[in-house]
């Protein structure tokens, strides 16, 4: 049998585990040193974690990050589920403009959504401005966009979640005097939960994640963590911010276990997503 | 089949609000794109191509034509594909090891590639700061290399891993039976078969990295500024919407050549499972 690999595919293979865990372990001790400028070592400290939990506007930015994340999540995981059903359930000529339609917002070059969201939204604002009533940029504004690129991921998660499933399902549901709704509510939407959960916890971490999208439709009042960090690296690194890295780290190490827990594969069927 | 009241219970919200937030966006920025700029920020008629001329390279005061811009496209190009070959090259052998391993262990490894997948971008891009600093290398092409392929390689490895691990490997011992030397066994009946997932791959690392401007911005330095930096730089301190808009455009023309040709060679199947 083809278990065995050659030692050098090994070697190469833990090479490139190195260079993946490299930046990040440098990334944490370095949130330990107690030196301002971060080249030496200049002994052990959890100082800048303090530093870190007293800035005000860190604690804004996470805030405002979490509330993106949320209540983005939950709007695009219900739009989202329902394209992945529709796409699954009902066969239409529109199939392949509907799927470049979902692919469009995961391959378009982030740079390019977010300046053509600010020019949306400046527009719509100078519409609005002649009926006297107007909005900033900020919470919104944002909450919108990371939508906008949420809602494929998730479609396209439940979709090939329920790809293996038989559609008669449904129908066996309805002959058996299930109404729509009962038959969506007892037998789809069991079938997609962990398709649905999966995307939504996709959906919830490039939230997290998008710095491009949110600094162009964020405006100046509203941070967000990466754009936080982004301003902090372009006037120049300070050892808080290391430690500020070293926690969303941490953060996201929990997530993903709990959420490989969560989805761990039923024997049987191969799990994807 | 779908019926209109189907297709508002299920596909329409969604396909609602992309048209809102995605398609409408796109068209104003072509709008744009044809409009001039007055100062500030500001954008007004008449309509022009001037903006599409200077994307183009034609310099509309000096009525000459300067290809400063293709030049920081080919840069772009040239820069995206010579990191996606890196990619390629600590990718591609990491997915067959992966695939190859024992299904717990799989599994495991799997989870290591994950992590720093999911760690954010910048947090990702920034720590090189930290590595390469001692050394002089921020900014540099050098720190611009190292980034990208360290932020876009899981983008990689996951499509192909995909493709590896359904590789049916009777046709390399059959191959081999037969008399092909390893290397030969090898491409004649391993590499077709994983040849979608590694089109996928260098699709997903390809097209982030043209589109970038955060890599180059933070660890490049001005001199291997990218076309994502251009288009940013109009959105900022430049002010020139119109220019930036038709730099978006030659941007997004590139990606969806990209994609038209992806789409060409793995039909809709191929698209629905590029992510």
């Amino acid at each position: 049998m083809m278990r065995r690999t050659h030692p050098a595919l090994s070697a190469w293979a833990w090479l490139v585990y190195g260079f993946l865990y490299l930046p990040i372990l440098v990334l944490i001790i370095f949130s330990f040193n107690d030196s301002k400028f971060g080249a030496t070592w200049a002994g052990f400290t959890t100082k800048w974690y303090g530093v870190l939990l007293a800035r005000e506007d860190v604690r804004e930015a996470l805030t405002n990050t979490l509330l993106v994340a949320l209540s983005s999540t939950l709007i695009s995981t219900v739009l989202g589920t329902l394209v992945g059903l529709g796409l699954w359930r009902y066969s239409t000529r529109f199939r392949l403009p509907l799927t470049f339609l979902l692919v469009t917002p995961i391959v378009i070059p982030d740079v390019v959504m977010g300046v053509s969201l600010l020019m949306f939204y400046s527009l719509v604002r100078g519409g609005l401005e002649l009926t006297g009533w107007t909005f900033e940029n900020g919470f919104w504004t944002v909450m919108f966009a990371h939508v906008t690129f949420q809602i494929s991921y998730v479609a396209l998660t439940v979709r090939s979640r329920l790809a293996g499933y038989d559609r008669s399902l449904e129908e066996a549901a309805r002959d058996l005097g299930a109404s729509s709704v009962q038959s969506f509510l007892r037998v789809i939407l069991p079938l997609a939960l962990p398709g649905v959960l999966a995307g939504a916890l996709l959906a919830f971490t490039l939230s997290l994640d998008d710095f491009v999208v949110t600094y162009f439709t964020s405006g100046s009042g509203f941070r967000t963590l990466p754009v936080l960090i982004y301003t902090s690296v372009k006037k120049g690194v300070t050892p808080d911010i290391n430690a500020l890295s070293t926690l969303l780290v941490l953060f996201t190490v929990i997530a993903i276990i709990a959420a490989n827990a969560i989805m761990r594969p039923r024997p049987g069927r191969r799990g994807e997503a | 089949m779908l019926t209109l009241r189907r297709f508002f219970a299920t596909l329409g919200p969604g396909v609602l609000w992309l048209a809102v937030f995605l398609i409408v966006p796109v068209a104003i920025m072509f709008g744009y794109s044809l409009l001039t700029r007055t100062d500030l920020a500001q954008v007004g008629g008449p309509l022009t191509l001037e903006s599409w001329g200077r994307v183009f390279g034609y310099d509309a005061l000096f009525r000459e034509w300067v290809p400063d811009n293709l030049r920081v496209l080919g840069r772009s190009l040239l820069i995206a594909g010579f990191s996606t070959l890196l990619c390629i090259l600590m990718g591609y052998p990491l997915a067959f090891y992966i695939a190859r391993q024992p299904a717990r262990r799989k599994s495991f490894l799997l989870l290591l590639l994950i992590i720093p997948f999911w760690t954010n971008f910048l947090i990702r891009v920034y720590a090189w700061i930290l590595i390469l600093r001692p050394f002089d290398l921020v900014p540099s092409l050098t720190a611009t290399f190292l980034g990208m392929v360290y932020a876009f390689l899981p983008f990689f490895v996951l499509p192909v891993y995909s493709s590896v691990e359904k590789v049916d490997w009777r046709l390399l011992e059959a191959a081999q039976d037969l008399g092909a030397s390893p290397i030969k066994a090898f491409m004649a009946a391993v590499f077709p078969q994983t040849l979608p997932g590694l089109i996928a791959g260098i699709l997903l690392t390809f097209i982030p990295a043209l589109g970038t401007f955060v890599v180059s911005d933070i660890l490049g330095g001005a001199k291997t500024a990218l076309i994502g930096n251009l288009v940013q730089n109009q959105f900022g301190q430049a002010g020139d919407w119109p220019y930036g808009s038709a730099l978006s455009f030659l941007l997004m023309g590139a990606v969806l050549v990209g994609l038209w040709l992806y789409a060409r060679s793995a039909g809709q199947k191929g698209l629905e499972e590029l992510i």
